[in-house]
């Protein structure tokens, strides 16, 4: 692993607005789990709380008309782009107000507006996906560049293998990020992987360069990003980005995640991204009062967020019927 | 703030507290765990999602409560809260500040995604007739759509099955049936047969044309069957005559007849089983609360049968006055049509003619016909094994086996002999 | 006018298409210089180019995907699976992430793309030629389209092509070398919409692709040998079905048959009979009749010819279901 030391050669403005956008994902997601315990929400979600630095740091990293996919564990690369946490809390909640008045849920956030073209459920299929879209900026001329994020499990399934070898054969303009979080569900991935690092190690095989980082640390993961996002701009094709991390909560909220070893989360814990960033942050000499205030509005914001989700009603019957063809509705007869 | 029982997977409906991890008095933080839940899938620990004071516990650890119970009460910095035990868990169904769904606009579909086919609103009767013989669905809505009666009809299809071009060549014929003429001799070799035979010839009026036809499709199409059974008649003829005698004492023209204590006992014995008191609808049987009977008079040229209404309800000498009064109008052909259609149940009676037993014809829609025959003196044996004469009728009730089967019928005749064998309750 | 097989109606439905919106592409397994394994594409790599008509490796999942990502983003491209048993391979694209994208980010996400399949019996056994449009029936969200003579071909390829939902093609491997008149210039025809081929007062048949040229066979049979005239409908489009044309139709015959290459159970006759059952039941003058290949694998060669109805077994079962 490739462990960098802290970027000085970041913007003071970009160092900022990365804890911003990691102490944000946090609360986001903290509240998303207050709320599932409250029962307000009803569908199944995962969160992603101990990985906000990848989001964070790739986020940071993109330009206005990259696009994001991301898997059914998407709530922080979603917020990440920008759409606000009313939104993503209000579909988690199955409200009128979510991103897609309930329609989607959890596991499917969406927002083409903001690039963000999915949360897929289906392991593997995304990466396709995120390949075409590659393939269109390709096509068209154009210099976007197609995030496509996901979980060690995925590693292991033919969809993953397909995709980098097109991606590479296409010379795509894509970045293929593994959050290694050390569990597919709830196996160890190492004990069911034919390599140690389940992306990195498998970069080879399709004649991409094994990058492997420390995936909790926004300023490595930044710059990474930047790297691979400079390669693709340039038409030099994908990369694929491991990043290590760690899941603080269970696979998903029914999952109290009791497999673990004693004390992995606690050892983790001490590498906690967002309270490691801020650490880093008043070392290198930022005034605690400057990250207070971040502090401050992003709590205002997703407490009005929780606030605007109570209060919104259930999506009106009727739109359980529409959007299934693009005429609006559900017609399958004349 | 109360913390409730979460819901751990969407197919959970309750939890077990396996541990509280905290007690009442505690000061808690956001992330402290303040118990642990076991459900038939998992267990878990629960943390607090706000600083504050545990100031009330509600359900004791090893207690198993539905999803969303309020299983304890944290009180944040400055906040009342109230520590008494809510009466009931909250069923997990509504979230709060939900408002109301708002009401259903027209969707932008031209169907209803729930209900896409539309089945049709209206049934065009049996796909077996009661001779067994199939009807296809389309030679059905066409028959009923032009009024042809497919009784009548002769089907050409498979198994002998009525087709839509069956209906449409009876259609065609002007709705006279096929059957009817394949099955008897025509018009013609009947004159033929008679021309040597001198003889008048009488125009069919319209009662002749609708005798014929009902009848004839009652006895093609009814399945009937015959019961019969004698009465014993001298408690009824010693009641009548002190009834008539009593009237005429006191001047009144009330004279009861035979046949109106008949109809009344009739009635007796419909209330008494109800299950005869029916009619065949096709589709579905008619089960009535009351005795509609109808009672055959003959007129001159035929016969009409009006339909006494609510016989049950009626007082003896009610019928009475309502039968003269009918009979009359009857014979004056005065009766409206309201007047003879519907009933369940009719009487003939040939008695008076000294007809001793007789089987009647069901007249259609109605589902039993009693025919009354006349009085005779027979022997009977007493109870004290003696032997003495007594006045007996025998009556039959033809009964429709689509309704009425062999025991119900039975039933009912046991009832009518009995309510006129002690005619004493007939005036109750 | 000019006569062309089925094969080529493709190819031009595809180059028309091409021509008018620069968006539209292809790919798939030797599409491009190789002009497709049924030939079905040959000369769209010379006239597009490489940038536009594209071969792919044997990674079903990588180009259903990246077709899917292309539609999303603002191409039209139009992808080859070959054989149609081949949709297993890459099914979560079908069933999953093509027709529900749409719904689950409300309205968000469009995915306009066609994927033709080569469909149906050619003796080459149980996995190379099953008709699986039933598989495709069943998933809310597709289109599903199934031309049985070269102009259709021409005017549905190119409707599917401009549909804004996906369109799933299935061409009949049989039909291919198959020939039709086709007129000149632009072609579009509407999906949806099902094809009376033989008017006919006495029985209704509804087919689909190869099945159809066999019911119109049957149709002339019936006509000769025992007087029945049948109505012959070409099904065409199953999502979404044009059950108009199919009840009118019915409500003048009073009788029913489907004739489906697909395995029996869950065949679209079953869902057309149900309809009809429900809702057209008093214009039925006789039970409705499905002929169908048998629920089994089918087997290669000579052995398939025995199981897929055929221009006997139609005429036998009208004239047996009508005159018995």
């Amino acid at each position: 692993m490739s462990k960098k030391t802290a970027a000085i050669d970041i913007a003071e403005a970009t160092r900022l607005e990365m804890y911003r956008s990691q102490y944000r994902l946090r609360e986001a997601e903290q509240r998303a789990f207050d709320l599932f315990l409250q029962n307000l929400v009803k569908g199944t979600s995962h969160l992603s709380l101990g990985q906000e630095a990848i989001a964070a740091g790739f986020a940071t990293a993109m330009q206005p008309g990259d696009l994001t996919f991301c898997t059914y564990r998407g709530h922080a690369h979603t917020l990440a782009r920008g759409v606000s946490v009313e939104k993503v809390l209000g579909e988690l909640m199955s409200r009128d107000n979510g991103l897609m008045r309930g329609k989607g849920g959890s596991m499917h956030l969406t927002s083409v507006e903001h690039g963000v073209m999915g949360s897929y459920a289906i392991i593997g299929a995304h990466l396709c996906i995120a390949c075409g879209a590659a393939w269109r900026a390709q096509y068209q001329g154009k210099s976007d560049v197609t995030t496509c994020f996901f979980g060690d499990g995925t590693t292991n399934i033919g969809a993953f293998h397909e995709a980098l070898n097109f991606a590479v054969i296409w010379k795509l303009p894509v970045v293929f990020v593994c959050e290694n979080n050390l569990y597919m569900e709830y196996t160890p991935i190492k004990d069911v992987t034919a390599v140690a690092q389940p992306a990195a190690d498998r970069a080879s095989a399709y004649g991409l360069e094994r990058i492997l980082i420390d995936g909790n640390d926004a300023d490595v993961v930044y710059q990474t990003a930047q790297k691979a996002y400079a390669r693709a701009r340039a038409g030099e094709g994908p990369s694929l980005i491991e990043c290590l991390t760690y899941r603080h909560s269970g696979h998903s909220r029914a999952d109290p995640a009791k497999y673990r070893p004693k004390g992995e989360l606690e050892k983790w814990k001490e590498s906690d991204p967002v309270k490691t960033y801020r650490a880093r942050l008043l070392a290198q000499g930022i005034k605690a009062s400057v990250l207070d205030e971040i502090e401050r509005v992003v709590k205002a914001e997703v407490d009005a967020a929780e606030v605007a989700c109570k209060a919104s009603p259930l999506p009106p019957d009727e739109i359980m019927f529409t959007d299934v063809y693009a005429d609006g509705g559900c017609a399958w007869r004349n | 703030m109360d913390i409730l029982m979460p819901q751990l997977g969407e197919t959970v409906a309750e939890g077990t507290l396996s541990v509280w991890a905290k007690s009442v008095g505690d000061m808690v933080q956001p992330g402290d765990v303040l118990f642990e839940i076991e459900t038939d899938k998992t267990s878990m620990e629960i943390t607090a999602t706000v600083a504050g004071k545990l100031v009330a516990i509600h359900v004791e650890k090893g207690k198993t409560v539905p999803v969303g119970t309020v299983v304890a009460v944290v009180a944040q910095d400055g906040e009342t809260v109230s520590t008494t035990p809510p009466p009931a868990a909250p069923a997990p169904v509504a979230a709060p500040a939900v408002a109301p769904a708002p009401a259903p606009v027209a969707p932008p579909v031209a169907r209803n995604p729930l209900n896409p086919v539309v089945t049709p609103a209206k049934n065009y009767g049996p796909a077996r007739l009661s001779d067994g013989t199939n009807v296809s669905p389309l030679a059905r809505r066409l028959a009923s759509q032009g009024q042809v009666n497919l009784q009548q009809i002769k089907g050409t299809g498979p198994r002998g099955q009525i087709l839509a071009r069956d209906v449409e060549a009876a259609i065609a014929a002007g709705g006279s049936g096929q059957r009817t003429m394949a099955a008897g001799a025509s018009a013609q070799s009947i004159i033929a047969q008679y021309a040597n035979t001198p003889h008048e010839v009488v125009a069919v009026d319209t009662m002749r044309k609708t005798i014929a036809r009902r009848l004839l499709e009652s006895k093609q199409t009814v399945p009937h069957f015959y019961l019969s059974v004698p009465v014993l008649l001298d408690a009824l003829n010693a009641l009548r005559a002190d009834a008539n005698q009593a009237a005429v004492a006191s001047g009144s023209d009330l004279k009861l007849s035979v046949t109106d204590f008949i109809i009344k006992a009739l009635a007796t014995a419909m209330a008494r089983v109800p299950e005869a008191n029916a009619v065949w609808a096709e589709d579905r049987i008619l089960r009535f609360s009351q005795a509609d009977i109808g009672v055959a008079v003959a007129i001159e040229g035929g016969l009409i049968t009006p339909v006494l209404r609510n016989v049950d309800a009626k007082s003896l000498s009610a019928v009475s006055r309502e039968m003269k009064s009918v009979v009359a109008r009857a014979r004056a052909r005065k009766l409206q049509p309201a007047e003879y259609s519907g009933g369940s149940i009719a009487i003939s009676n040939l008695g008076m003619y000294g007809v001793h037993e007789f089987s009647a014809i069901i007249n259609p829609p109605q589902s039993a016909i009693l025919a009354v025959g006349g009085a005779s003196r027979v022997p009977v044996e007493a109870a004290d094994g003696s032997v003495r004469f007594a006045s007996q009728m025998m009556v039959t009730l033809s009964c429709d086996h689509r309704v009425i089967d062999g025991a119900v019928g039975a039933q009912l005749l046991s009832a009518l002999k009995t309510a006129i064998e002690n005619p004493v309750s007939l005036l109750i | 006018m000019a006569e062309l097989t089925y094969r080529d109606a493709v190819a031009r439905a595809i180059a028309q298409e091409m021509e008018r919106d620069p968006d539209v592409v292809l790919l798939g397994e030797d599409v491009a210089k190789a002009g497709g394994v049924f030939k079905a594409t040959v000369g769209l790599y010379e006239k597009f180019g490489p940038k536009r008509v594209r071969d792919t490796p044997i990674s079903e999942q990588a180009f259903m995907g990246a077709a899917m990502g292309a539609a999303m983003t603002g191409l039209k491209p139009v992808v080859d699976l070959m054989f149609a048993d081949f949709a297993a391979v890459c099914w979560d694209f079908f069933a999953n992430e093509f027709p529900k994208s749409r719904y689950m980010t409300n309205g968000q996400v469009k995915v306009p793309l066609v994927i033709r399949l080569a469909n149906g019996s050619a003796r080459f056994g149980a996995q190379h030629c099953q008709s699986v449009e039933n598989w495709c029936m069943m998933i809310p969200g597709l289109k599903v389209v199934v031309p049985s003579s070269p102009v259709d071909v021409v005017g549905l390829l190119a409707a599917s092509i401009r549909d804004p939902d996906p369109v799933i093609f299935l061409e009949h491997k049989s039909l291919y070398a198959v020939k039709g008149e086709v007129p000149d210039g632009e072609i579009v025809d509407t999906l949806g919409t099902a094809k009376i081929l033989r008017p006919g007062k006495d029985a209704t048949i509804l087919a689909l692709a190869l099945m159809v040229p066999r019911a119109l066979a049957a149709a002339e049979r019936l006509k000769a040998e025992s007087g029945i005239d049948c109505e012959v409908i070409d099904v065409r489009s199953l999502l979404p079905l044009d059950t108009r044309t199919i009840l009118e139709s019915l409500s003048r015959t009073g009788h029913l048959f489907t004739v489906e290459e697909n395995p029996r159970l869950c065949g679209w006759g079953a869902e057309v009979v149900s309809i009809v059952a429900d809702e057209a039941f008093y214009d039925l003058d006789g039970p409705p009749v499905r002929i169908t290949t048998p629920h089994i694998p089918l087997p290669p060669a000579e052995l398939e010819d025995l199981l897929i109805p055929s221009v006997d077994r139609i005429v036998e079962t009208v004239r047996r279901t009508l005159t018995a």
